[in-house]
């Protein structure tokens, strides 16, 4: 019988299997940023033991970094709590030496998921783990991605391996020519809240369908990246010449003999034609419209042709009592319609929506347009430095400034709000991240998900509209 | 890691589906760089009035009087009683850290995500698994008993209500229970397949020499 991606992934890491079918597998790429690393480092050399191979691992800080004023250097991050968390990645690449660490105030440092890619670190057929649930993203280039915890970031600084069992096959099929204004973050929204944030527990996700295969890499990203709110630990996309096109010449990707080893390896890359996947998921992106969660959880959400849902029409009594609570956070009266629901703050950033694409596209929406008075504060955060040139050289960021838009320093930054950017209690925000938890973007405030072009629109308008409208 | 044999707690409620990993230790308390000094920020925003920062004394900070573990009731919890797909959004192992400072040694819910149930086992927390009629249940019990508490005996894989006269089975990994049986350090097991790594690692890099370079 035929294998999926995953089961072929799977098979090529396996070292060891247990009696009860724990297996030990193989880590390629181990990828690492401050916030989760520093006890697992500690605990490394409170054992005594050595890392076992420092060049699999590649390392930046992101979630603590400012997005201003980094002329001040390391005094900039002005929490010393979050500074002495940075200075402690710093310490502990300068004692392990890692392949390649791209420190706070380097060009090349951004977010994690954002650089993997960009250097040419993934590579497909890679296993690739990070003390970070978003590592899924990395799914996109056909490897097998998952975020792991400290405890398995030290497991794998350790001996090289996880300590895992298979997951089940889910494939969720996309067919169907995008709307202009519909995108990779509309159909993951959509297939969230079709399956549930636990529908794909249990599960690796594959993404399949010719609207998969249309997608720009960057969007496969955005898709993967957002695996991890279904539920499930990866997501992954099968090897087609786009992978590879974006992979050449790409700095740790292979040249020469190796690149032409390496691409006739990858293009094997994809689930046999009679593979069996335990469960199938369908959608039609014909049907799609610009999606907009409302409540408090990335699996709540409605297009922006919907009204905002009444809890009363609710049969399921512990839903219904969900639906309540999330409403109340949110300040929200049911049966509002989406496009009637005012921000006072918009946020375009984040591992799920950073990328040259996502800024082109918001900036293709603002252009010669000016963001609406009431909206207090309106931030762009490029993924990386290297993004971050790449759009200065297109001009982007004047046209960012010119329509009243701050042009920021690469990082995390509002998407989980643990440096300086975040909102104030009651604010609420249209912004480009991955999850709409409670306090997520700062105590009390309140999260609305949504596309690049779709916080763009929101941000000139100063409530939610129908970027397909827009002109 | 601390040993998880047999476990005879007092049981506490938290009837919400969907309790993530921000829910349950804040982003702003996983600046630290140590393994301790969660518990007092579990759950932070739902448990006190106001917002907490890392540093401030938590003794003197307003407790939410709504929120239930903040009851007399359920002082000196050990067991956590929760809805469907707890543990949900981050892979912040400090989730089960301030889970287990704050007394926590056990948490029963319908399901998990994947992340959160996996790096709970790391810790000598153990995550159980059983039918959401059989949660209902707990949380009636809990609800109409004060001083509600469970038995929870890994050897024999079951949750059992004090007089022996209800008990639930639970399904755990081989390797897993045998790990938090005896308090087991894993990297250690580990390293006693190093051979085999190291033999993997040799063929991967012969095949696929681009991975290392």
């Amino acid at each position: 019988m035929g294998r999926t991606l995953y089961d072929k992934l799977w098979d090529d890491h396996v070292v060891h299997v247990g009696d009860d079918g724990t297996t030990l597998l193989y880590v390629d790429r181990h990828l690492v940023h401050e916030v989760t690393s520093p006890q697992a480092f500690e605990g490394l050399k409170l054992a005594g033991r050595k890392p076992w191979r420092m060049d699999s691992v590649v390392a930046t800080a992101d979630h603590n970094t400012p997005t201003t004023d980094w002329g001040r250097g390391i005094a900039g991050i002005v929490d010393p709590v979050s500074r002495l968390q940075v200075e402690t990645l710093d310490a502990n690449m300068r004692e392990f030496r890692a392949k390649a660490y791209f420190p706070f105030l380097d060009k090349r440092q951004g977010i994690v998921h954002v650089i993997g890619p960009e250097t040419g670190a993934t590579l497909p057929g890679m296993t690739v783990v990070c003390g970070d649930s978003h590592t899924s993203t990395h799914g996109a280039f056909a490897c097998l991605a998952f975020g792991i915890g400290t405890s398995e970031v030290e497991h794998v600084l350790a001996t090289q391996c996880v300590n895992t069992k298979k997951m089940k096959n889910l494939r969720v099929t996309v067919d169907g020519l995008l709307e202009r204004g519909v995108t990779a973050k509309d159909v993951a929204l959509a297939v969230i809240g079709s399956i549930g944030t636990a529908g794909g527990t249990g599960y690796a996700i594959e993404f399949a369908g010719g609207t998969i295969r249309a997608l720009s890499m960057e969007s496969r990203m955005t898709l993967c990246n957002m695996a991890i709110e279904a539920g499930a630990r990866s997501g992954m996309v099968a090897v087609d010449e786009n992978t590879i096109g974006y992979l050449k010449g790409r700095p740790f990707a292979p040249t020469g003999e190796a690149w032409n080893r390496a691409a006739a390896y990858w293009r094997t890359l994809a689930s046999d034609p009679d593979a069996r996947f335990e469960r199938e998921v369908r959608l039609d992106a014909r049907a799609l419209k610009p999606q907009v969660t409302w409540g408090t959880s990335p699996e709540m959400v409605a297009s922006i042709e919907d009204r905002v849902p009444d809890p009363d029409k609710e049969k399921d009594a512990a839903r219904r009592e969900g639906m309540e609570r999330a409403l109340q956070y949110m300040g929200l009266k049911p049966n509002t319609p989406i496009g009637e629901i005012r921000i006072d703050k918009v946020f375009i950033g984040s591992c799920t929506n950073s990328r040259i694409e996502d800024l082109r596209a918001a900036a293709a929406v603002v252009k010669g347009r000016h963001v609406a008075a009431s909206v207090r504060l309106a931030l762009v955060v490029p993924g990386s430095g290297v993004v971050k040139a790449q759009a200065e050289r297109e001009g982007l960021d004047r046209v960012f400034r010119d329509a009243g838009f701050e042009w920021r320093e690469p990082g995390c930054s509002m998407c989980l709000a643990m440096n300086a950017d975040r909102l104030e209690p009651g604010e609420r925000c249209a912004s480009t991240s991955n999850r709409n938890f409670e306090g997520r973007q700062g105590a009390g405030g309140r999260t609305h998900l949504v596309s690049p072009e779709m916080a763009a629109g929101a941000a000139i308008a100063g409530h939610f509209v129908d970027v397909r409208r827009l002109g | 890691m601390e040993k998880f044999t047999v476990l005879n707690g007092l049981v506490a409620p938290l009837d919400r589906a969907n309790v993530d990993t921000d829910a349950i230790i804040p982003k702003q308390f996983l600046k630290s760089i140590k393994r301790s000094g969660f518990g007092p920020n579990l759950f932070d925003a739902w448990r006190y009035l106001d917002h907490g920062e890392p540093g401030m004394d938590h003794a003197r900070r307003a407790l939410n009087p709504d929120f239930v573990l903040n009851q007399p009731r359920f002082k000196g919890a050990s067991i956590l009683i929760a809805r469907k797909n707890f543990g949900c959004g981050s892979s912040r192992e400090h989730a089960p850290w301030a889970l287990l400072e704050y007394g926590f040694r056990c948490v029963i819910a319908p399901s998990f995500a994947d992340i959160f149930y996996n790096n709970c086992y790391k810790n000598g927390l153990l995550p159980v698994v059983l039918p959401e009629t059989e949660v209902d249940r707990l949380f009636y019990d809990v609800a109409s008993f004060p001083g509600f508490r469970l038995i929870v005996d890994l050897g024999k894989q079951e949750v059992s209500i004090l007089d022996a006269s209800r008990s639930a089975h639970f399904e755990i990994d081989a390797y897993r229970k045998h790990c938090l049986l005896n308090g087991l350090d894993e990297i250690g097991l580990t390293l006693t397949h190093a051979d085999k790594i190291r033999s993997f690692e040799a063929r991967r890099r012969e095949r696929q020499p681009w991975l290392f370079s």
